[in-house]
Formats: C-alpha cells, structure tokens, sequence
C-alpha cells in the first residue's frame, strides 16, 4: 500500500522555499508551451472556424489554396446555372465570384509595410458568409471604389478607420465601413465590389467561386458534378472543409513550440532533479523509519516519484495560470496560405492546459527518478544511523 | 507451565568490513528471552547493543549464528518479507524519535496500519486507543513539532504498539530526555511488559534507566559478560 498522498503534498509545501526555485522552473516552461501552442490553435481554430456548411468552394485543379487558383470567365458561364446551386428571389444563382489580390499598406505607427488580403466579392457574397457582420459604416457600392475592412485588420494597419482612403494599382480606394468575422479567416481581409478589383487590379481571371448548393443532395450532386465533368479545370469542395485544411502557417508554430518546450524541459528536468535528490538527502532517516515500520523498497520509490510529479505539477499549474492573461489577446503573423497578414488570438483551451499540466508532470516524473531510486536503495540501518 | 521463548539467539555473530578489516560487532552471542521480559541491554560505547537489537528487529543480518524469534529464523526472510514481518512483528522506539514532521501524532501512529487490512475506521479506532494508552489522545492532531519530546517519544511509542507486536525494541529511548520524562516513557514500557506481556527490549547507558527494565544484561566487546540482574 502506497502512503497517504497528503503526505507528499505536505512534504512539498513544508519545503516551500528549497522548492519554489523548481516550481517556477517548470511554470515558466509550461507557460511558454502553453503560449506557442495557443497561438498554433488560435491560427487552426481561426480558420477551422470559417466558411458556411451549404457552401461549395470551386477553384482551380490542383490548387491548394485560392491565391494560387483561376477560374476563368468561361468556365464561371458554364457553372452558373446548374441546377444544383440555389437561386434568390429574382432566379439569379447564389454564387459569388472572387478575386484575390495581395496590396502592401503600411502598419499602424510606422511599424513597416505588409500584404493585406483583398477579396473582391460579388454583391451577394455578403448574404453567403453570414459570419461576417458589418460593425461600423456600412457595405460598399457595387461600381464604386469602396472596401469594407476588417476591425481586426483595422487594429493594426493604418488608413482603416472609416473615412480613410489609400492608395493601390495607382487608384485611390475609401474604407466605408467596417466587419466582423467572429474570429474567422475573413478577419484577415479587405472586401470590396469584384468586378472594380478586377478592373482596378487589371485581372482577367478570378481566383475562386463561392456557391450555396439547394441542399445538402444538391451539394454532394454539385460536388460530383464539378469532378465528372472533363471541359472543367476545377475542383469543388465544401467550403469549411477548405478552410479547415488551411492549417499550413500553424505548423511551423507548433514544431517551434514543441522544440522550445524540449529544450527547456531538460532545464526543468534536472531543477527537478535537484530538488527531490535535496529532499531525499534531508529525510534519510524519515525514509529509513518508513522502511523500519515495513514499507518497502518500491513504496518509497513511488512516494518520491509522485511528490516529484506533484511538485512539477503545481509549477505546471502556476504556468497555465501565468499565460493565462494572453488568452484572447490578438495578433498577427504572415500566413503562408495567402501570403498576408493574418490575425488571430492566442487560444488557450482546457485541452491545450491539460496538455500543459501534463507535460509539467512527465518532467517531474522523469526528474525524480533517480532521486527515487537512491530512496529506495538506502539501507534501512544507515538511515537509522544517520541523525 | 514452561516459560515461553520469545526470542532465542544462538551463537550470534555478526561482522563489519570496513576496508581491509573486520569489525567483530557481535561474537558467539546465545540469550534467550522470554514472553513478557523487559530487558534492559547495557555496555560501553560500541560493544554492539545496537547491532544486536538490530538483528533481533529485523534491519539487519547476522554473519553466523541463529536469530529465531518466535520461532522464525528472521535471517531467512527475503528483503520484502522481512518487512512485512517486521511490520506485523516488532514496534521500534527510536533515541531521536523518528516521527514523521509532515503528519499529526495520529497519523503518525496510524502509519504503521496503512500496510495493514484494516479499514479506515478500524485503523481510526485502534491509533487512537494506542494514543490513549500513552495518555495523549488530547494530543492527536498536534503535529510532532507542537510537542515537548517526552510527548513525541510517547507517540512513538503509540506508533510501536499499534499494530500489536509481540516486541518492543528501544534504543536508548531516554537518551533525549530529561529524567520526569524519561521516567514517564520507562514507565509505559515496564506497564507495557507486565500487564500486557509484551517482551520489551531496551538498550540504555543509564543505570536509572535499567532500574526499570526485569533483567539487565551486559555486553562488552560484542560478548555477553555472565553478570546479569533480575529483577521481580
Ligand atoms: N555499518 C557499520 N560498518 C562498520 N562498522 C560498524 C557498523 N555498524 C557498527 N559498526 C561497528 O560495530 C561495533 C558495534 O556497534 P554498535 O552500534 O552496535 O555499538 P553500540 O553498543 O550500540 O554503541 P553506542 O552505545 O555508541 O550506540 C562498533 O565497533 C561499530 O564501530
Ligand atoms: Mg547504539
């Protein structure tokens, strides 16, 4: 029978200050895993969170993201009318037709120069986002020279307020008003009329085709329909499920996140280390009575090893509490889908604590092994003896 | 009725290496002690009281001769065994006390129960007759350093009966106290011995001491000297 656990808690906490050193040790790694990987699940959520489930996403075959698609003019006729997209009132089919264009306007406080995401829309590639709600001002004029930005992107360029014009190709455009996209990829953008982006931006082609099936039938049959027909360059897929594979830019943040967290956890291993040899050096004799009163060998190893993964669990707690704050904190990084700036937030989720909490206990299990060991091998009458 | 015997020793010897030599600790040790003896264990400085209460505990091994106690040849026992049988078997007092400063003197005197099947409750009830027995149940849940160390040696003692061991082995139990509580502690253990027939083996320096123990025995050297004092 292993001894009580209160035990080791109170062993912890009556050596607090011999502790405290490791127990920040291993907050602070835990924190900065948190962290990196909270930006990594803020950047997959921002994008898993996209798009519309009775959406069909159309581009180009072999394209794995819309900057590097085209569907041509010709192709966009021959799609339009199938039956298996739905209508509005007056008959016309709920398909938008988008071109993407990359423009590079300076950040707030002169903080450089980035690509922002332009997508020209057509008029009724607003009511097929419905994410995407108008916070301030009001939705551009077909026709005219118009955007509407995105609030988050407001935050960090300049020029975005409403009211602000700037420059682009040569024309001057007007921000007008302002969107929200409830932490989607469409926070990342800057919406305007598509038929003006492609003449202001001289594009012949559009990059991507956005259409509401009739039904989740007609979805499949469209899907289908697009793959079986040879005179068609493109591929269809729901548009979430588009969204949802865009997780490219996220990787390099979680290998980095995953490296860093290695390297400083071999840190925290040895703190760890240090302060359960330190704790099993100053209870020699406690050990030695424990084995005295009949507790065996390996009683004691599992005692050292569990108040080892207790202490670094307490630190990995205090780490999950200090990245805490950066919950929701948003921010911006070049994605490596659209080759402009993409706004996300730090997404701290119970999964992604529990994976911290975790990991701080692997490394004070790991660190008290050997400690454990020595425990457990001390002879019971040199332990005795020990005063 | 013939005198049982709880502890029977037969040409003990026990060696330590220490470098090149040996240390004879014990040499040719034989002693029997009965059921309900309070034997004191007196000698020098390194005549090997320790070493043969030790033996006689189950903590060590002797290098030649027989240890049986109660009939168990203790050398015999395999390093996991010997602890559960020590665990069923013996109840140390220590010179330094030994209790656990993170528990309370209840769960200290309950720690030697956890390796028990007792249940909670069980276990709750006899720690704290065990605590009464010594006159401390008012103490329980005062932690070891609350405690003068005349009380903390009564609740290693307490933590010694608990689990109902035929033996009692001390070493210099009084040795870190002053003498109204050394008288205390000593007269636990001598009540111990007569009214509740446990076989309590004492070493101690002090002669005072020893006055409370039924026979006094004397090592030199690691050999029984054949002067011996019994005592009603
Ligand atoms: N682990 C050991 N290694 C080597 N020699 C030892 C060891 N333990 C005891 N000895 C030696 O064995 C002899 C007996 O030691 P023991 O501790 O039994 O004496 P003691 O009678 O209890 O002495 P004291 O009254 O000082 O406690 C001593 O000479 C001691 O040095
Ligand atoms: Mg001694």
């Amino acid at each position: 029978m292993a001894l009580p656990i209160t035990y080791n808690l109170r062993n912890v906490v009556l050596r607090w200050r011999a502790t405290l050193a490791t127990v920040l040790g291993v907050a602070l790694v835990v924190a900065v895993y948190v962290l990196v990987q909270s930006l990594a699940v803020g950047l997959e959520k921002s994008s898993g969170n996209t798009g519309d489930p009775r959406n069909v996403m159309i581009v180009r075959k072999g394209a794995t993201a819309e900057s590097s698609s085209q569907v041509t003019r010709a192709q966009l006729r021959l799609i339009q009318y199938w039956p298996e997209i739905a209508r509005d009132d007056a008959g016309r089919p709920l398909l938008s037709a988008d071109v993407l264009v990359l423009i590079n306007l300076p950040r707030r406080e002169d903080n450089g120069e980035a690509n922002v995401l332009v997508r020209g829309i057509s008029p009724v590639g607003i009511p097929l986002r419905p994410q995407v709600t108008l916070v301030g001002g009001r939705w551009f004029t077909p026709g005219k020279r118009e955007v509407v930005v995105s609030r988050r992107l407001a935050a960090r360029f300049a020029n975005f307020e409403i009211g602000d014009s700037f420059s682009s190709g040569g024309r001057t455009l007007t921000v007008v008003g302002q969107m929200d996209g409830q932490r989607s990829a469409f926070d990342s953008e800057v919406w305007m009329d598509g038929d003006e982006a492609r003449s202001i931006f001289d594009r012949e082609f559009y990059s991507s085709l956005l259409v509401r099936a009739t039904d989740d039938a007609g979805r499949a049959a469209l899907i289908e329909r697009i793959e079986g027909d040879k005179r068609l360059p493109v591929r269809g897929l729901e548009e979430t499920k588009y969204y949802a594979a865009q997780t490219m830019t996220a990787m390099p943040i979680k290998i980095l996140g995953n490296l860093l967290a290695t390297a400083m956890s071999i840190g925290a291993v040895f703190a760890a280390m240090n302060t359960m040899y330190a704790s099993v050096a100053s209870r020699t004799r406690e050990i030695g009575t424990l084995r005295v009163l009949g507790f065996r060998r390996r009683t004691i190893l599992l005692c050292i090893i569990i108040e080892g993964g207790f202490l670094a669990l307490l630190g990995g707690a205090v780490g999950c509490l200090l990245s805490l704050p950066m919950h929701g904190y948003s921010t911006g990084t070049i994605s490596f889908e659209t080759f402009s700036e993409t706004v996300f937030e730090f997404r701290i989720t119970p999964w992604l604590a529990a994976q911290g909490l975790l990991f701080s206990v692997i490394v004070g299990v790991v660190g008290s092994l050997l400690p454990a060991l020595r425990a457990s091998r001390l002879p019971v009458i040199a332990a005795l003896k020990s005063l | 009725m013939p005198v049982e015997n709880i502890v029977s020793i037969r040409q003990l010897t026990k060696l330590y290496r220490q470098g090149e030599i040996d240390v004879t600790a014990l040499n040719g040790i034989s002693l029997d002690i009965p059921r309900g003896e309070f034997l004191a264990l007196m000698g020098p400085s390194g005549s090997g009281k320790s070493t043969l209460l030790h033996i006689i505990a189950g903590v060590d091994r002797p290098t030649e001769g027989e240890c049986r106690v109660q009939g168990q040849d203790v050398a015999q026992l395999s390093e996991s065994q010997l602890a559960d049988w020590r665990n069923q078997n013996v109840g140390f007092v220590f010179q330094s006390f030994n209790l656990i400063p993170v528990l309370t003197a209840f769960e200290n005197v309950e720690l030697p129960l956890l390796l028990t099947r007792l249940n909670r409750r069980e276990r709750r009830t006899q720690a704290l007759t065990a605590l009464d027995l010594v006159g401390l149940a008012d103490r329980a849940h005062h932690t070891p350093r609350q405690l003068s160390g005349g009380q903390e040696q009564r609740v290693a003692i307490a933590r010694a009966l608990v689990t109902d061991p035929t033996l009692i082995v001390a070493d210099e139990p009084t040795g870190n106290l002053d003498s109204n509580s050394a008288a205390e502690v000593l007269g636990i253990l001598q009540a111990l011995s007569r009214t509740a027939a446990k076989t309590v083996i004492m070493v101690t320096h002090d002669p005072k001491a020893a006055a409370f123990a039924s026979r006094v025995i004397h090592l030199e050297k690691g050999e029984l000297l054949p002067t011996e004092e019994r005592r009603p």
